[in-house]
């Protein structure tokens, strides 16, 4: 199934992209998008423990199953204000 | 528009006229400003960045808790995203109600919670660097700052002859260009002379 991931602040930076589509399993969990992500962009390991998920604009509990056209976003920890 | 996430300069008095209100007897505004210094260094300017649909959503419901929880009015929330000057107003929160204490209550506790969940993240610059900030921490090019530093050399106390050795080349050092063999002599007359002392050995001292 495709999903669409967004990425941002250093996340973006390590990444090297804003926004991507990926083909991805059935059934993939958030989380486990988190760490195909990780393997694939080994400079986002150090946001492993530190960064939030959020599915469809809404935060996400890594154990949450994906949907086709789903879209995922890497949340690190925010500074706004 | 309550909640809005925009690149343009943020007009305290346009949120306001937004939440004007006949029974309103208080109206609280906040305004976060873009500081000159953090962490002891000089700022030269900042750079937000936001998942803006993500981030008016966040608001809203930053709205509802506060809404449920102090008997005011209203409330909006606007920040800027982009590159932003000191000074400039990177975050307005204005709070409406019949009475002045929990219009004061709720915009600190709204404040609070957006810089805890909205997603927006701020780039410090700096004359000589960047870097986003994420929670409390500087995060530079990517990588959080946890790299070990590098391991200085392992420095040993020198023995007794390697310090009268290493105190004599200094003294050759400084002394230039001098003869080794008068530097010789002329170490001998410093030692001596600082074994006796500056003054004259004093014979009939007064009683």
């Amino acid at each position: 199934m495709k999903v669409k991931t967004r990425f941002f602040a250093s996340a973006r930076d390590a990444v090297g992209h804003r926004e991507m589509d990926l083909e991805v399993p059935d059934g993939l969990t958030a989380g486990d998008l988190l760490q195909r992500l990780i393997s694939d962009y080994p400079r986002l390991a150090g946001h492993a423990n530190t960064v939030r998920l959020a599915v469809n604009e809404a935060y996400a509990d890594p154990a949450q199953r994906l949907c086709e056209g789903d879209e995922v976003a890497l949340i690190p920890p925010v500074s706004g204000g | 528009m309550l909640f809005k996430v925009t690149d343009d300069p943020l007009d305290p008095r346009e949120l306001e006229r937004e939440l004007d209100k006949p029974e309103n007897g208080a109206v609280v505004t906040f305004q976060g400003v873009v500081r000159n210094h953090s962490r002891g260094r000089t700022v030269s300017y900042l750079e937000y960045d936001a998942y803006a649909p993500m981030a008016t959503k966040v608001m809203a419901q930053i709205a509802e808790e506060i809404k449920a929880r102090w008997p005011i009015t209203d409330i909006g929330i606007w920040h800027r995203t982009g590159r932003l000057e000191i000074g400039e107003t990177s975050l307005l929160v204005v709070v409406t109600s019949g009475h002045r204490k929990e219009a004061f209550e709720a915009c600190h506790h709204a404040v609070d919670r957006i810089k805890e969940i909205v997603p927006v993240w701020k780039k410090e610059v700096w004359d000589n660097g960047e870097s986003w900030v994420e929670g409390d921490v500087l995060v530079a090019g990517g990588d959080a700052c946890s790299e070990e530093a590098p391991a200085k050399p392992k420095r040993r106390r020198l023995t007794k002859e390697e310090k009268k050795a290493a105190d004599h080349a200094a003294f050759l050092r400084s002394g230039g260009s001098w003869d080794p063999d008068y530097a010789e002599e002329f170490k001998k007359y410093i030692y001596e002379a600082r074994r006796l002392g500056s003054r004259e050995p004093v014979d009939d001292l007064p009683d």
